[in-house]
């Protein structure tokens, strides 16, 4: 059976070269980076160079890259550590659509003596500016706001946002995990103060995120007990991870181009033949300010999890923002945030592709999608004879 | 994914009675669009008042799809009294089980099937009408569905009922009230089980049913009332009437863990096991 990767917002396909690049740090190189031995020099070395490619994606100095676990780790050592080096009864500003590595982080604050905002979103999901700008007047603040959904793909305008910011006088986080490696990224020119990177979304492995702290930026370190990382993360280095993903960011440099012309191409042809096979179909976001990657589309009168489980059938992956599906009984707060009706938010598909989705999975997909979505409305009550 | 059992994924697949019936004897109607469940459920009896023919249609994922697939199967042939009896657990039975999370979904194919009869019998629409206290505003769920649905399938916690009935999984301010329904079922449940005679209890008890009956009060009396709080509990040895347990979770190392041993733990062992117990903790 053909199998059909279209879930790459949830996790990518490891690279074969960053495979390559990893496996003598298994096998032969195994040091530890802090020994004073050649078994250690040899290692060290490694975690420089990866240093230096992540930086080099995002235009930022390597010492400005510290490698963390996961982008949740990145995201919750930004968050509650920016806002501890910070101060008390701070204004803890994010918005309604972050993704729960964020949410969770600024709830706990905003139950602990901080004053919690989520911005609103409009219909396209897009962020309300006016009502972010009132909230940034209300006293010191640590704002954190995406810089790409990873369920719609919206982008937000984070070189406008974090201008704003910083004329208030805040910290500027941005989870940028489903950003970097899809669309270019310059620290040089967007005044962020943290970044967050997920090693996984760009085909390096699970285990692997960065978090980007601009120089002179005052975070207390979420891991104590060791000098590793200048100092701000501490635990004996992941090497082979850390070498992978420096491979991998190099990888994402160099077909940077391909993201906006190729894979944006496929995304188009996916989504307009879906559009046109499949009535009552409707695409979730803002088709303009958006990842190239990824179509987030409600099929209206059916259920998710179903859609997904005989999209499984023939091989094709994607996923669901169905509440059956979010392992809870509420379906997306993301597109519930964007006032996404209920008939559509639990139909609703994300089809994420990358680099490695070919014309031959777009045009399997668009022959295989339409015969399951009118299966399924053959079975639902809410369909309209 | 789920962990589906094969009967599951063979109902979903191939869903058997899926559509209308022209002029049918009952139809039952529940869920709706926003709770992300529903069924229609509808039949036609033969003349030998058994039920001819059963036609549904569903909006749900994978095991809401299965579980009416399956009620439809289960139902064929029956009288309305003996349909009338079908449970949801029996529903979840045909299927070979279904995931905690989905129980829910057999409950709804009881509560269509029930509308349906319903609107057979004594011709009442074939809507689900909310009687009594709504309890969960999220999910429209009432004291009087959450209370059956406590009772018929012996469930002692929270976390189960919004399982079973998905009160409690939207907002959640709704989980004091569904506590106290569930404690008040637990304390009646137990009640009848005294009065039957189920806890002969104070009779000279054989080691092993002494155990049993142990594990049996802090599975049924213990657990839940510790789980509310994020703690637990796990029986390690009974030696004579020392009963050892050690205190898992927010109880483990929590200020009023000696109250709790003493008042919540030993109270309920001596109530239901025997008098002469003493509880000890044991710490690793």
């Amino acid at each position: 059976m053909k199998n059909v990767y279209l879930d790459n917002n949830a996790t990518t396909a490891v690279a074969p070269e960053v495979i390559d690049a990893m496996a003598p740090y298994f096998a032969d190189h195994w040091g530890n980076p802090s020994s004073m031995h050649s078994f250690g020099g040899h290692v060290k070395k490694a975690i420089d160079e990866a240093r230096q490619k992540v930086a080099a994606l995002i235009h930022a100095d390597p010492s400005e890259i510290i490698f963390t676990s996961c982008g949740t780790e990145s995201d919750n050592t930004a968050i509650r550590g920016g806002a501890e080096a910070v101060g008390s009864h701070l204004n803890i500003i994010s918005t309604r659509v972050e993704h729960p590595a964020v949410l969770g982080p600024c709830r706990y604050l905003g139950e602990r003596g901080h004053r919690l905002h989520e911005i609103n979103v409009d219909s396209s999901g897009q962020l309300d500016l006016v009502q972010l700008g009132a909230a940034l007047r209300d006293g010191p603040a640590l704002t954190s706001v995406m810089w790409a959904n990873n369920e719609t793909g919206v982008i937000f305008p984070v070189p406008e946002i974090s201008v704003m910011v910083k004329a208030a006088g805040g910290v500027f986080h941005t989870d940028a995990v489903q950003a970097v490696g899809k669309i270019p990224i310059d620290v040089r020119k967007v005044p962020v103060d943290m970044l967050s990177i997920s090693g996984h979304k760009l085909h390096a492995p699970k285990g692997i995120g960065v978090l980007y702290v601009r120089k002179g930026t005052r975070l207390q370190p979420f891991m104590l007990g060791g000098h590793q990382e200048d100092n701000r993360r501490a635990g004996t280095e992941n090497v082979p991870y850390i070498v992978g993903l420096g491979c991998a960011a190099e990888l994402a440099q160099r077909h940077m181009a391909e993201e906006a012309t190729m894979v944006s191409e496929l995304r188009d042809r996916l989504e307009t033949g879906l559009l046109a096979t499949c009535p009552d179909s409707r695409v979730n976001g803002d088709r303009v300010n958006r990842l190239p990657n990824t179509a987030n589309i409600s099929f209206e009168y059916i259920e998710g999890e179903s859609i997904l489980y005989m999209m499984s059938d023939v091989g094709i992956a994607a996923s669901s923002g169905s509440a059956c599906t979010s392992g809870s009984l509420e379906p997306s707060h993301v597109l519930r945030a964007m006032g996404v009706p209920f008939t559509a938010v639990h139909g609703s598909v994300r089809f994420s592709l990358s680099r490695y989705t070919t014309a031959d999975d777009v045009a399997y997909t668009i022959a295989q999608l339409p015969p399951i979505i009118a299966r399924l409305r053959a079975i639902s009550p809410f369909v309209k004879k | 994914m789920w962990d589906y059992t094969g009967k599951v994924m063979d109902h979903f697949r191939n869903p058997r009675n899926v559509g209308v019936i022209e002029n049918p004897d009952g139809v039952g109607e529940v869920g709706s669009l926003a709770c992300g469940d529903a069924l229609k459920l509808m039949f036609k009896l033969g003349k030998d008042g058994r039920i001819s023919d059963v036609k549904f249609q569903t909006f749900g994922c994978a095991s809401a799809i299965a579980s009416s697939s399956a009620l439809s199967e289960m139902i064929k042939g029956m009288t309305l009294d003996e349909a009338a009896k079908v449970t949801n657990q029996d529903i979840a039975d045909f299927l070979g089980g279904l995931p905690e999370q989905k129980m829910h979904c057999s409950v709804m194919g009881r509560e269509a099937l029930e509308a349906a009869i319903d609107n057979y019998r004594i011709g009442k629409t074939d809507k689900k009408i909310l009687s009594g206290k709504v309890i969960c505003n999220c999910f429209g769920v009432t004291e009087e569905e959450i209370e059956r649905v406590v009772r018929e399938n012996g469930l002692s916690t929270i976390e189960q009922v919004t399982n079973y009935t998905k009160a409690g999984g939207g907002c959640g301010k709704c989980k004091g009230d569904i506590g106290r329904i569930v404690d008040k079922a637990v304390q009646e449940r137990l009640e009848a089980e005294r009065k039957s005679g189920a806890h002969a209890v104070h009779r000279k008890m054989t080691v092993i049913e002494k155990i049993r009956l142990i594990e049996q009060t802090i599975d049924r009396e213990i657990r839940p009332l510790l789980k509310r709080d994020g703690g637990d509990i796990e029986l390690i040895d009974v030696e004579g009437n020392r009963v050892k347990v050690a205190l898992r979770g927010m109880c483990a190392g929590c200020q009023v863990s000696s109250f709790t041993l003493k008042d919540v733990v030993g109270a309920k062992l001596k109530e239901f096991v025997s008098s002469d117990l003493t509880v000890e903790e044991v710490r690793e």
